[in-house]
């Protein structure tokens, strides 16, 4: 669901089909008929921004039919937790939970905790933007004095426990509600709900595989929240077979967000220190530890990095160069920094590895926000439209931009491509591969590393003699490495080394768990801790998977500490069984008192089931030999959210920010904590005005926003221009030729694209009204081999507030036949 | 290869080419193409386009599904076919909103009788030692006489400008571009450092399924058997059978409905098996026209 | 959306978005002029043997000069039809006889040196028996030069072309006749070309008779000679040929002018059937149906 895996990630695919020719039952729930579709033994048609209806559904069914796993759920989840008096649901608010605050357009969220606690809120004024899921582990504490909830149910029949609040919550997710909301049939729906719980239980799971068609909405998180839900209902996490699983983006997108790319994490998820939390780094490990679980040892991953980072300047007495690290005070995520530029606020910008002008929602605001900055520039393989913006783009075509009256100073730097250099890559899967230079990059082409150790290196250099404590930070900072070649290309080893880190001996540590917090550690980021084991890259192993175990435990590495599958002991029961013989795959060796199985256990190796934290426990210590979720400070799988997103603590369906459906359940329509920034250039379309539903995608034949491929022949070729799919039924209504031209309008812009009518995109029947529904691929621009009219330049920058992505799956639009006017 | 290597084929009994390498005769290799497992990835063509260095074939949109290499030719040696239909992948159709969407990965089918290879005058097309069929581009003079013999339709030349439905009437004497005829090598080339070919291990899926002709046909026979089983609308062998109209194809595929649908015939012949009706027709005719001309002067010698 | 079909002879036909199976010839317009040229050079050798047995020296020498015109023009027109023009020779690496155009260039290469020969010997009157030897030579080859070409395309997939096997070397080699006969007639003085306007007669009768019998047999798949270019050529042979033939019939004999005209009119009919069966060709494999519908028709009379 929300995922076209087919298409999208084609060599992963292989294994759906293995598993479908071995007797699995694959299912496929997408707006549009799709290549996954096709593959699939069944396809469900729903309305774009729909799913949580869909999933509240299930939600509902496993709950009215109590086909959910009891004996997981009582213990393995939060289900039987009493949740505080204060806390009111959107079933009661129209709506809304309770903490609404109309003036801020925030919640409190104080009033969602356990009972009996109280969550710790992050600091700083401007928390909306700066906390959330991905600000590191923010939630993970729940406000939790000890390892258990106050207060359980194991009963699940307390009015006030999460099962109860779960069960009222739903309640009204009926087949014909979904059926109705989703415009499918309540046969399909059935057909499909009963399909997960019959893969539920000792015996059997069943996994749920999403990617950014479930992301890519103002209620992104709360639909994977709603996913979730269901796994832990039936069990299915943990476990061989189960799982929510993401499919992710770019090669190595997930190594980019364990390295930390984004704004509002350090590496390893650790959060980003706020300039408004004074009393360094005491105050700071204070607001990021939580007293029970892994996050207990955030002391442990914070001082070894900043060892890693400042090496021998750090020190006790200076808090191991803490306040060098920046500090953030506000959003500062892309959307929020190009608003910034319009304002004028930024001055110079760096683009590696992107390409805004195409590939970011309302592309024609970007556009504009770069042509008002002093300074650009844009490291990439071939002269995209983000470079080239300023004389070729829709804004110079028409006229409203004239290149001569740009500022903008662009600076073109070439990259090379992967292939040109070593490096790793970080899969879905948290399995790091590494992989080789192929050939040398061509004429000017460096590699990233080449480019900031180099840049890194004439900086400190200029700053040489500055007495300016300013410049410490750079100044102190282990920068050198060794180097190879003519054009002194740095070790990209060295740097994978460097973020497994070394014991005081400078010898590589063996894992994590060894880090210290007393600086006698480093390491780059402790979720890599191991990948240079015994000073070797494992992430170079390449064992062909006949030749050896189950796991394919040989086969590069992940993290953390080389595990395959993470929270496994849940795949053991209770007592430590395995479930049953067909799904054993971690369980407690009572001889040899240990954790032993198929993976790396994911639990502490000596603790036994039935261990209970003794009073005061701390860390690790204090979670439960029963709680497989080791992560959390109750060790327990969360069906019902305390602490850590800004939204609700259950999903809830909300109409996407643009819809033409009224929502069925509230009078408040969409998400009311979606982030907004109300700009001129970002207005909203009137509902009569902009009547279809529109959804953006990518196909196989291209990659995002074109770079890679609209200027590859072999590749243009396959798909040579940009089109729309509409169902035959709108292109009659609207006049559409088949091969011919329409011209798609939004009120922030129009593109135009050739007509591709078929019945794989599926129309909306809802209340005998029929809401038809327009898919457009997002790949084209200005610029390469085949050129055509960006999508992005329709959509709007409405967001989730809690990871900033912007809501580009579900919007209107209107249609017409013929070109666009020039 | 000796010049009159090709004899075995004129002979045109099956797999007579083997007779004419001797002991550096291989097992024959080919393709088993199983569409019902293709998801449309194209990586087979672009793979194979990559490792032979093959001109891109123009950026034209079709509006035929999501297929805009059309047809095989000089440029591209792999195609992939889309058919979109009001039809259920399998079992009957309930509610009667059943889709399915058909891809195919077509390729130079590389005859047990080989029409392009019969035809060819130079002997620049040839029988390897693995029994596929190559076009030798060293010796190749563009004769074009392969092109309309294959009843496949996968043989072109290379940038020639092509024929007008109105000609100039008269000759065109300028040089061509290239001028000689590209297709499928089976990837030759790899085969002799023991790889397969580029199509094949790009293919995620295992949809081209490359090994010994024999092996894959009872594969082939097995999968069929499944999907019958499994209730799979139209699922059919195309070319598996040694008896049909060319004797078999070293690349035959499992088809989910007829083979037009995929725009393959539905029961090519190798146009040479009707030569010696052609012959007999041309010596009579032939004899006629001496008669003929004798006739002429029957009534008087001026 | 769905795979395109298109309505044949009454029968619902499928095929992929209505794209041709096979590939349209690559040859260019020096093909049919050749076969034209071709046709001519040998029936004009034979012609002019028989006129030296028969005791006719004039028609004997034109016919000899004639066929040696012929031989000179039909390479040049075959080489600059070639992707690779330089590569000619190539197309004596090896003699097939599944392959027409290898047979066929052994022929014309054969007839060309003996025509050229005697022509040569018959200009500088000099070794009367080598030239009786060369002559003979020539004319024996001159019958199947001037209908090989028939098997040339009928050994091709292009329905029109195959599936005429049968007739077309009639229709070619009474061309051939019909073209020898008209040229000697516009070439010689009436009362030496009596057998030559016979020749022309005949040729055009029978080669009108072969044509209707071809098209007959040929019945849906014929269709191109009845539409576009293949059909405006085709009526244009039928006109210019009989007009031509019933000229020369009733005036030839008597006014050099008509027998001019007549043999012009012949020529010019016999060039543009040449025209009219190549231009067919294309029109047929461009159509899916003339594939499918009689593959089809074979496989459901199984
Ligand atoms: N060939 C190729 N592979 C790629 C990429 C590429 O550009 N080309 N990009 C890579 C990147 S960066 C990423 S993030 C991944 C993305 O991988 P995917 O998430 O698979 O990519 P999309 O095609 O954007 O969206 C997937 C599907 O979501 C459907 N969809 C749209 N709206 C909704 C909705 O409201 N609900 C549901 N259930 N489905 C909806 C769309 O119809 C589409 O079929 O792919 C990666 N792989
Ligand atoms: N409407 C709509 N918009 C979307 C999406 C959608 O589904 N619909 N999907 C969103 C998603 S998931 C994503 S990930 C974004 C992607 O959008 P962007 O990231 O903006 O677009 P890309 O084309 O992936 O940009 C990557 C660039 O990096 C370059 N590159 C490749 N390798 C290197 C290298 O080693 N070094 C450097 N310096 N450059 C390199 C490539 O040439 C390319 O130009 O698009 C988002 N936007
Ligand atoms: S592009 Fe690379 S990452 Fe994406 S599916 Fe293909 S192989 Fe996997
Ligand atoms: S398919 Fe055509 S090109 Fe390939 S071997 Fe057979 S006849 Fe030759
Ligand atoms: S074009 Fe080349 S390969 Fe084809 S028949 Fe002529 S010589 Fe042979
Ligand atoms: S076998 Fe080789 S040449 Fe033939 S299609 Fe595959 S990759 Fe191309
Ligand atoms: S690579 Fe395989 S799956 Fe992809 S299109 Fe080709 S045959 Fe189909
Ligand atoms: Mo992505």
């Amino acid at each position: 669901m929300g995922s076209n895996m087919a298409e999208n990630h084609p060599v992963g695919f292989q294994w759906v089909m293995e598993a479908r020719e071995r007797g699995a039952k694959v299912i496929h729930v997408d707006p549009r008929f799709t290549r996954t579709s096709a593959m699939t033994s069944k396809w469900v048609g729903i309305r774009a921004g729909s799913d949580i209806a869909f999933l509240g559904g299930i939600i509902n069914y496993i709950l009215e039919n109590e086909r959910w796993f009891d004996e997981y759920v009582k213990t393995y989840t939060n289900a039987p937790v009493i949740v505080d008096e204060k806390y009111e649901d959107t079933e009661d608010l129209d709506g809304f939970f309770s903490g609404w605050d109309p003036d801020e357009g925030e919640y409190d969220i104080t009033t969602w905790a356990y009972k009996g606690t109280t969550p710790q809120t992050a600091p700083g004024k401007k928390s909306s933007h700066t906390r959330g899921e991905q600000s590191g582990h923010g939630g993970h504490g729940g406000g939790l004095s000890h390892g258990e909830p106050p207060e359980e149910d194991e009963t699940l029949r307390h009015p006030r426990c999460i099962f109860q609040i779960l069960k009222r919550h739903y309640a009204r997710y009926t087949p014909e509600f979904v059926a109705k909301t989703c415009g499918c049939s309540i046969d399909d729906f059935l057909e499909v709900a009963e399909a997960m719980c019959a893969n539920s239980g000792r015996e059997r799971t069943g996994s749920i595989v999403y990617a950014v068609g479930w992301t890519q909405h103002t209620v992104g998180v709360q639909i994977i929240r709603a996913a979730a839900i269901i796994q832990l209902l039936l069990g299915n996490v943990g476990r061989p077979g189960g799982g929510v699983m993401a499919l992710r983006g770019h090669a190595s997108i997930q190594g980019s967000t364990d390295i930390a790319t984004l704004f509002n994490i350090l590496p390893g998820y650790l959060s980003m220190p706020q300039s408004a939390q004074k009393g360094g780094l005491k105050k700071y490990i204070e607001s990021a530890t939580s007293p029970a679980g892994w996050w207990g040892r955030t002391d442990t991953f914070i001082v070894s990095m900043l060892k890693a980072w400042w090496g021998a300047a750090a020190t006790k007495e200076n808090d191991f160069c803490f306040e060098y690290l920046p500090k953030i005070d506000d959003d500062h995520s892309e959307y929020w920094t190009f608003v910034q530029m319009l304002e004028g606020n930024v001055k110079g910008y760096v683009v590696a590895g992107e390409n805004p002008a195409v590939g970011s929602a309302n592309s024609k605001l970007h556009r504009r926000g770069l042509a008002k900055l002093d300074w650009l520039v844009v490291r990439d393989l071939v002269e995209i439209e983000t470079a080239a913006f300023w004389y070729d783009s829709p804004e110079i075509e028409s006229g409203e931009l004239r290149p001569e009256e740009i500022p903008t100073e662009v600076f073109f730097l070439p990259a090379s491509s992967h292939v040109e250099k070593d490096g790793s890559f970080t899969n879905t899967q948290r399995l790091v591969q590494w992989h080789y230079k192929a050939v040398d990059p061509r004429g000017d082409c460096r590699s990233e590393l080449w480019f900031y150790y180099h840049l890194g290196l004439k900086i400190r250099e200029r700053l040489k003699h500055s007495q300016d404590p300013k410049n410490r930070p750079i100044l102190d900072l282990t920068w050198h490495r060794p180097t190879h070649g003519e054009h002194e290309e740095p070790s990209a080893e060295a740097v994978l080394a460097e973020m497994n880190g070394w014991d005081d001996k400078g010898k590589a540590l063996p894992d994590y768990k060894q880090l210290k917090a007393d600086g006698s550690t480093s390491s780059g980021c402790w979720l890599y801790c191991g990948i240079y084991a015994d000073d070797v890259n494992q992430a170079t192993r390449k064992k062909p998977r006949w030749e050896q175990d189950y796991v394919a435990a040989e086969w590069a590495w992940s993290w953390p500490m080389n595990r395959r599958l993470m929270y496994n002991r849940a795949s053991a029961d209770p007592a430590g069984e395995p479930w049953s013989v067909r799904k054993q795959y971690v369980w407690w060796d009572a001889k040899q008192k240990k954790w032993t199985g198929k993976d790396v256990p994911d639990f502490d190796e000596q603790k036994p089931p039935d261990y209970e934290p003794p009073e005061g426990a701390q860390g690790p210590d204090a979670i439960r030999g029963d709680h497989p979720f080791i992560m959390q400070s109750d060790g327990q799988g969360w069906i019902y959210v305390p602490q850590g997103l800004l939204d609700g603590p259950l999903p809830t369906h909300y109409e996407p920010h643009e819809s033409p459906f009224q929502n069925r359940l509230y009078s408040q329509s969409a998400n009311p904590r979606r982030q907004r920034f109300d700009r001129p250039e970002d207005p909203v379309n009137e509902p009569d005005a902009y009547p279809y539903v529109v959804t953006t995608y990518r196909l196989t034949e291209h990659h995002t926003a074109g770079g890679m491929t609209r200027f590859v022949p072999y590749l243009s070729e396959l798909q040579p221009a940009m089109f729309c799919e509409v169902h035959p039924d709108l292109a009659r209504e609207c006049g559409l030729a088949h091969g011919g031209w329409a011209t798609i309008v939004t009120s922030r812009s129009s593109i135009e694209a050739r007509v591709l009518v078929t019945d794989r995109i599926k129309p909306i029947r809802s209340n005998g009204r029929v809401v038809h529904q327009v898919g457009l691929p997002y790949h084209w621009g200005s610029r390469g081999l085949t050129t055509g009219g960006s999508a992005n330049d329709l959509t709007h920058m409405t967001l989730d507030p809690n990871v900033h992505i912007q809501e580009v799956k579900a919007l209107t639009c209107d249609i017409r036949p013929g070109r666009r006017s020039r | 290869m000796s010049d009159f290597a090709t004899l075995a084929d004129i002979t045109g009994e099956p797999d007579g080419w083997a007779e004419t390498y001797g002991d550096e005769t291989k097992p024959r290799m080919g393709f088993f193409t199983d569409t019902s497992i293709c998801i449309g990835c194209k990586a087979c063509e672009v793979a194979c386009k990559e490792w032979n260095v093959i001109p891109d074939d123009g950026l034209v949109w079709t509006g035929e599904s999501y297929d805009h290499t059309s047809t095989l030719g000089a440029n591209s040696w792999r195609h992939v076919a889309f058919i979109e239909q009001r039809k259920p992948l399998r079992g009957e159709d309930e509610d009667g909103d059943a889709l399915r969407w058909l891809m195919s990965s077509d390729v130079c089918k590389h005859c047990t009788h080989a029409a392009c290879l019969d035809v060819c005058p130079t002997g620049s097309l040839f029988r390897t030692e693995f029994g596929t069929v190559v076009v030798q581009e060293d010796i190749c003079n563009g004769c074009g006489y392969c092109v309309p013999a294959c009843p496949f339709g996968v043989l072109d030349k290379r940038h020639l400008p092509r024929f007008e439905p109105s000609p100039d009437l008269l000759p065109v004497f300028e040089k061509k571009e290239d001028g000689r005829v590209w297709k499928c090598t089976l990837c030759y080339d790899r085969m002799h450092g023991g790889h397969e070919p580029a199509c094949a291990k790009a293919c995620p899926t295992d949809s081209i399924q490359f090994g010994e002709l024999d092996e894959l046909r009872e594969r082939a026979d097995q999968r069929l058997e499944k999907l019958q089983a499994e209730g799979w609308n139209g699922a059919q062998l195309y070319g598996r059978d040694p008896e049909d109209g060319v004797g078999g194809f070293g690349a035959f595929f499992l088809l989910l409905d007829e083979p037009e649908v995929y725009g393959l015939p539905p029961d090519p012949v190798v146009t040479t098996t009707n030569l010696p009706e052609m012959w007999t027709a041309a010596a009579v005719a032939a004899g006629a026209l001496i008669l003929g001309v004798l006739g002429a002067f029957a009534g008087g010698s001026r | 959306m769905t795979d395109g079909s298109i309505t044949a002879v009454g029968s619902e036909m499928r095929s992929y978005y209505g794209r041709p199976i096979l590939k349209e010839p690559v040859w260019q317009p020096e093909i049919p002029w050749y076969f034209f040229a071709g046709g001519l050079a040998g029936a004009s050798s034979l012609l002019g043997l028989a006129a030296r047995a028969a005791g006719n020296e004039p028609l004997a020498k034109a016919g000899l000069y004639l066929s040696a015109a012929g031989d000179a023009v039909s390479p040049a027109l075959l080489i600059s039809d070639l992707g690779r023009p330089e590569r000619f020779l190539n197309m004596l690496r090896v003699f097939k006889v599944t392959s027409p155009m290898s047979v066929g260039t052994w022929i014309l290469t054969a007839s060309g040196a003996t025509t050229t020969l005697a022509a040569g010997l018959e200009l500088l009157d000099r070794a009367p028996r080598l030239k009786v030897l060369s002559e003979t030579m020539s004319a024996v080859l001159g019958a199947p030069l001037s209908v090989y070409t028939a098997t040339l395309v009928s050994d091709t997939a292009i329905p029109v072309w195959h599936e005429a096997r049968r007739e077309l070397p009639f229709v070619f080699g009474a061309s051939s006749a019909a073209s020898a006969g008209a040229a000697a007639a516009v070439v010689l003085a009436p009362e030496h070309a009596g057998p030559a306007r016979r020749l022309a007669v005949g040729g055009v009768a029978v080669g009108n008779a072969a044509m209707v019998a071809m098209q007959a047999r040929l019945g849906m798949v014929g269709e191109p000679y009845r539409r576009g270019e293949a059909g405006k050529y085709n009526a244009l042979a039928k006109v210019c040929t009989l007009a031509g033939a019933a000229v020369l019939r009733t005036a030839g004999k008597r006014s050099r002018v008509a027998a001019v005209v007549g043999g012009g009119l012949v020529l010019a009919g016999e060039a543009a059937l040449r025209w009219s069966v190549f231009t067919a060709g294309f029109q047929s494999a461009r159509d899916p149906k003339y594939v499918v519908v009689p593959q089809r028709e074979r496989v459901s009379r199984g």
